[in-house]
């Protein structure tokens, strides 16, 4: 980051950046819950902010040689670059208060996170050695949906890693899913639903279909709040809303409480 | 041949012709038997004309033909005896899935599809074959009916999406898709996914996942529809076209990809032109494609049903 001062995106504030970054990036006015790198919410979640990464040598091969008003191989180069990540989506290793886990964090900068085949073999991967290894897996999600620029195999990736979690409930292994700001589409439809507990950052947009769709079909503009966390708390599709300086607690408490481990 | 003109325009003759079937249909006249075959010879031979000047959109319209057969169509010729079995025990009943028993080749099936309506009225009841959220749970209640019984599941998909509603986010139109893929992905009986028209995302994975996965010649199974990728990736509608080819989302593109199991030929024209021509050729690879999974015993087909979708992803890895 350049400069000493940002302004935040909720309350429009001039903040100290020192001031956000102490507070887990969030506004210390409003509790605007800035996004994320993996990077940076990996700090915060594993112990001394130690991980080891994973799975990072799975490309995107653009097997439809998609191109719209630009290649998607080109695209690709590009969020390579701009993210230093080679997809949406960062697998890794380490320990909460020495529990060992694995989490898996979207990347939403990186074409908003969309899933293809790599994010989709990652998350799978991710899971398979969740299983393998009996180690509760923590999938934290941010992204648009699936990837349409590889079509029907990105669809394909929702049955991919929905498999893989249906082996991992068979095993009795703890799988947390972790919502952030925003969760749509094919992610929303598969994974990021079936944790067994499932949480959301505050505000965090999640949904099946992107409220501009919904406007456009139904013609009206949408009720305030609508598929925001807390919305979908009340609905019963998340078991809490978690600030973000109580991520780190809340999943250490409850693998604690499933694996029957207390301190 | 313009690439311009709509398939509705370049299928003119063909549907003549096949009214002009439809007209002689009970005639006795041995004259009139002899114009038949005439008029399907016409229907071939416009056929091999048209076909190769048509484009991913083109056929895209073909999969939304207003008179292509529809699920229950397929359901009254196929089966006998369906009883079709409403609601999801939760909420409500959602008209755009249809869902019950029938009987198959002397023997019980379990059967699951979109239903598009025919005229204004049945189509706004059954929602355009968009599903809200308790659409999806009936199709789950029925599928572990099946699974109780030891009875083969088969569905049809047939639509544009799963419904983008107030209602449907509230009722959790994610989690209800989510929920169900998981659950298909371990359902001990034998599953067979029939595209006969749209498959329209995560809408049609709802239902759309299983041992095998066939698809009538003239469909297609898209991560996007062709209007929503032009809007979103081009911002422009006029490149409706553009996007449907890039999409790859046909039969074939989907075959080459090892994401389906195989194409069920569509007659001269396509399946609206002659349908018992086209529920003969379903018939066929249905039947096959089940003998088939009811050989392997149930740990074997459920192994094969993941390896299945865990090999379904192109990548490099160095
Ligand atoms: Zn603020």
């Amino acid at each position: 980051m350049k400069g000493l001062w940002t302004r935040c995106n909720q309350c429009r504030r001039i903040l100290y950046k020192k001031d956000i970054l102490d507070n887990y990036s969030v506004c210390p006015a409003c509790n605007f819950h800035f996004r994320l790198t993996p990077k940076e919410r990996l700090g915060f979640l594993y112990d001394q902010a130690q991980f080891e990464k994973l799975d990072e040598n799975i490309h995107s091969d653009d097997p439809l040689k998609f191109e719209d008003t630009k290649k998607y191989s080109q695209r690709l180069r590009e969020y390579r670059e701009k993210t230093s990540n080679p997809d949406a989506v960062v697998n890794t290793v380490g320990t909460m208060e020495g529990i060992r886990v694995i989490i898996s964090v979207m990347d939403f900068r990186f074409l908003g996170g969309s899933m293809g085949s790599v994010v989709g073999e990652k998350v799978t991967r991710a899971l398979e050695r969740a299983l393998n290894e009996k180690l509760p897996i923590i999938i934290i999600s941010c992204s648009g949906g699936a990837r349409m620029q590889e079509g029907t195999l990105s669809l394909m990736q929702m049955m991919k890693t929905s498999s893989a979690i249906a082996r991992l409930e068979e095993a009795q292994i703890p799988y947390i899913s972790v919502l952030t700001d925003p969760t749509t589409g094919g992610v929303t439809a598969s994974f990021a639903m079936l944790g067994d507990i499932n949480i959301a950052e505050p505000n965090a947009l999640i949904g099946f279909a992107g409220p501009r769709v919904i406007e456009q079909t139904i013609k009206q503009k949408l009720p305030k709040g609508f598929q925001r966390s807390e919305f979908l708390l009340q609905h019963g599709m998340l078991d809490d809303v978690v600030q973000r300086k109580h991520l780190r607690p809340y999943i250490i408490r409850a693998v604690r409480l499933f694996l029957n481990l207390p301190r | 041949m313009s690439e311009e003109k709509s398939f509705h325009e370049l299928e003119k003759n063909i549907i003549q012709a096949k009214e002009e079937i439809e007209a002689l249909r009970f005639s006795d006249d041995p004259e009139d038997q002899t114009k038949v075959s005439q008029l399907k010879e016409k229907i071939t031979q416009e056929w091999k004309k048209i076909r190769p000047y048509l484009n991913p959109y083109h056929i895209v319209q073909m999969a939304r033909h207003p008179q292509r057969p529809y699920t229950l169509d397929y359901i009254s010729f196929l089966f006998h005896d369906f009883i079709e079995l409403h609601g999801d025990r939760r909420s409500a009943d959602d008209a755009a899935i249809v869902a019950g028993f029938a009987f198959y080749r002397k023997k019980s099936i379990a059967l699951v599809g979109h239903q598009k309506g025919r005229r204004t009225r049945e189509r706004l009841n059954r929602n355009f074959a968009q599903p809200n959220p308790e659409g999806y749970r009936k199709a789950l209640r029925v599928m572990k009916l099946a699974e109780k019984f030891g009875v083969p599941l088969v569905t049809f998909i047939d639509t544009p999406g799963a419904y983008p509603g107030i209602r449907a986010e509230e009722k959790g139109q994610a989690e209800a898709i989510a929920y169900n893929i998981k659950e298909i992905s371990r359902i001990k009986v034998p599953v067979v996914n029939v595209v006969i028209g749209e498959g329209g995302s995560g809408g049609a994975l709802g239902i759309g996942v299983g041992d095998a996965i066939l698809m009538l010649e003239n469909s297609f199974y898209s991560v996007i529809s062709p209007e929503g990728c032009a809007a979103i990736l081009w911002k422009d509608q006029g490149a409706v076209s553009e996007a449907a080819e890039n999409l790859k989302f046909l039969a074939k593109d989907l075959l080459d990809l090892g994401i389906i199991d195989e194409i069920i030929p569509e007659p001269p024209g396509g399946a609206h032109v002659d349908y018992e021509q086209t529920f003969a050729n379903t018939e066929k690879v249905l039947n096959q494609t089940l003998q088939n999974l009811e050989s392997l015993s149930p740990e074997k087909r459920l192994e094969k049903r993941y390896q299945k979708f865990r090999k379904i992803g192109v990548f490099t890895e160095k």
